[in-house]
């Protein structure tokens, strides 16, 4: 069996399955933990709890002004890699070809060429996050070694990615089956480690959210 | 931890309990701990670091050891080995060290000196998650394990005797009739029917007096049946900031049936964070949904009465700051009532560079002005506060907590800073109008 063959076939499909069962049941483990409901009498005039949760999960997606200066190079930095995974992720039309293998579901694609740029700029904004995390004393006290694996995880794709688009470095074969080997050690490190935010974050915001709307501030 | 060798080793530790019925005792709370919001709080942290950015700890000294996330570490720990999905994976592999008590003893000063349990890095969080709530989880854990600072232990101690760490019950009454005396204002004690229960917090009944008078002058004017009791009388809750939730229900349970047993339907707490926190949003915790009486902070009652017109006050006009107590306001709710009593009273209010939910601490809530090991790191916080006071020019300097107010005369008096900490009891009380 070819290296591509492999990593198309089998690998791919055990990753897949890494991923979504360890993603269900890491959430459903969390989820299903007991919930002590606040009986404490609302701030009258507060919200629905629901209400007031949401508001914080869209309120977080930037930091409020006391904060903005002293994280803006964070925020730049993730925002720039976040928005650039999701276009790499969901503009390229290969990658929504397989998508729509996968689910049936597909949209146009942007350009090959936008989406390099975009695979260049992102990678170069998750080398300033990780340079950060290496310099800054309080993320350097505060990672953990499975802080680094979810970096390397996250950037192997977009570098083998870029590898195989411009045909650097190998057999164009082999640079694809290592983009999608890449992808698929990504799928599978998913569940266990701090990828899992990208659930998180609602859950978490709108629990606190709730909780201090009923109190009648605004976090 | 890899963080271990950069925490000062300063700890104290009660009773004579070995090593490992100490770190038992830690894990067992550490497990309790989690429902489903602290669960899903210690899985959402990325490590990004931007709650550090809004620690005064942290900005105070530059010390990355004060960020706020890393003060949960033992938790984390404790939770990935026996709670979360995967538990029985990272213990079988071994992907994150069991915990040692040695740790604990290393954490106790991030938990304890270095942390007000203020909120302000919940603000800042981009996960959402409540840190300072799970601070408080560690402090459980810390309570058990008798690895808290033995000051702290000893108020615990004495508030277990006496119901109140700096008051004796049985000595209520002549401490009232002695600020009775000074004042000249009368305080009703342990009437057997009232239809409000009135608190204190510790200071009102020492160094604070006056405040105890106030709150009197402005009840009777009010002509609300009042009284203060000895089965119930200091709301500060010392059980809330140690960690220590037996004694915390157990004070709490104090002012409520008291509060039941007179026929009270309102209890109203003093000017003082951490009691309103404890009994506003706890209470509910023991006596569920149906809690009898209805629980109220003091700006709360002065901002109702005032805005009634139960009580007038003359205008002072002055150019004043107010300070936001980081229980009432950031994590109670009370930003608008307080600043409803300020411009009741007259002041022209300037706003603090961070006021309201953004407020900076005063550095001594979650019982950190009683730690007094803590007083070196506490007057460094202070800083923060006194540059952003004296860059508003403001002529007064006011807030709505005792327990702030003390930490803030503290730190005035320790740099020879000359501005008095006014509070708003205090302000209406002497200003009311006949």
């Amino acid at each position: 069996m070819e290296l591509l063959d492999f990593a198309r076939g089998p690998a791919l499909q055990f990753a897949i399955a890494v991923f979504v069962l360890g993603t269900v049941w890491r959430l459903v483990g969390v989820l299903l933990l007991p919930s002590s409901r606040d009986m404490s009498p609302a701030r009258e005039g507060a919200p629905a709890s629901w209400l007031g949760g949401l508001r914080t999960v869209a309120g977080r997606m930037w930091p409020r002004k006391e904060f903005v200066q002293s994280t803006l190079v964070l925020t730049l930095g993730s925002y720039v890699f976040h928005i650039g995974l999701a276009v790499v992720v969901f503009g390229l039309a290969p990658h929504i070809l397989f998508i729509r293998k996968l689910t049936g579901l597909h949209w146009p694609g942007l350009p090959s060429n936008l989406v390099l740029g975009v695979g260049v700029v992102t990678l170069a904004a998750l080398c300033l996050v990780l340079a950060r995390r290496i310099t800054h004393p309080v993320m350097r006290l505060l990672t953990h070694l499975g802080d680094y694996l979810s970096w390397v995880l996250t950037a192997l794709p977009v570098v083998t990615g870029l590898l195989a688009t411009m045909h650097l470095g190998g057999r164009y074969e082999t640079l694809y089956a290592l983009h999608v080997l890449s992808i698929c050690a990504l799928l599978i490190w998913f569940p266990f480690g701090k990828l899992m935010h990208a659930f998180w974050f609602a859950f978490s915001r709108g629990a606190t959210g709730a909780r201090f709307s009923h109190r009648g501030v605004n976090v | 931890m890899s963080t271990s060798n950069t925490v000062t080793a300063a700890f104290d530790q009660q009773g004579d309990q070995d090593a490992g019925t100490r770190l038992d005792g830690a894990l067992r709370s550490f497990v309790r701990e989690f429902g489903r919001t602290p669960a899903l709080h210690v899985e959402a942290c990325v490590r990004c670091g931007v709650c550090a950015e809004a620690c005064h700890f942290y900005q105070a000294t530059g010390d990355a050891k004060y960020t706020p996330a890393l003060k949960l570490e033992p938790l984390r720990r404790a939770y990935l080995r026996e709670i979360s999905p995967f538990a029985p994976l990272i213990r079988g592999l071994g992907l994150v060290k069991p915990l040692k008590v040695q740790e604990l003893q290393q954490w106790q000063e991030l938990v304890y000196d270095s942390c007000n349990m203020c909120g302000r890095c919940t603000l800042a969080c981009p996960m959402g998650i409540d840190i300072a709530e799970l601070v408080r989880s560690v402090r459980h854990g810390m309570y058990q394990a008798g690895l808290m600072p033995e000051r702290l232990a000893l108020m615990d101690r004495t508030a277990k005797q006496w119901g109140s760490p700096a008051t004796p019950a049985e000595d209520l009454p002549d401490i009232l009739a002695e600020i009775v005396e000074e004042f000249g204002e009368p305080i009703p004690c342990d009437l057997e029917q009232a239809d409000m229960l009135v608190t204190a917090a510790p200071a009102e009944l020492g160094d604070h007096t006056k405040a105890m008078a106030a709150a009197a002058k402005v009840l009777n004017r009010t002509g609300v049946r009042w009284t203060m009791h000895q089965g119930g009388f200091d709301a500060s809750n010392i059980g809330f900031n140690n960690g220590d939730v037996a004694l915390q229900e157990r004070l709490t349970r104090a002012l409520i049936d008291t509060a039941i047993k007179i026929g009270a339907k309102t209890v109203l707490l003093p000017e003082c964070g951490h009691a309103y926190g404890a009994a506003r949003w706890e209470a509910a915790r023991w006596y569920g949904n149906n809690l009898p009486v209805r629980v109220i902070h003091m700006t709360e009652y002065l901002d109702e009465v005032l805005a009634s017109g139960v009580i007038k006050v003359k205008q002072i006009g002055d150019s004043a700051t107010f300070h936001d107590p980081c229980q009432i306001v950031r994590r109670g709710g009370l930003e608008a009532a307080a600043r409803r009593v300020v411009a009741a009273l007259g002041f022209q209010l300037t706003e603090l560079e961070n006021h309201g939910v953004a407020g900076y601490c005063c550095g001594g809530g979650g019982g950190v002005i009683s730690n007094q090991r803590a007083t070196p790191l506490r007057y460094k916080v202070f800083a923060i506060k006194k540059a952003q006071v004296e860059a508003t020019g403001a002529k007064r300097f006011l807030t709505a907590c005792g327990q702030c107010r003390i930490t803030l005369e503290a730190g005035a008096k320790h740099t020879h800073w000359d501005k008095k900490v006014e509070s708003l009891l205090e302000l209406v009380a002497d200003n009311l109008i006949d």
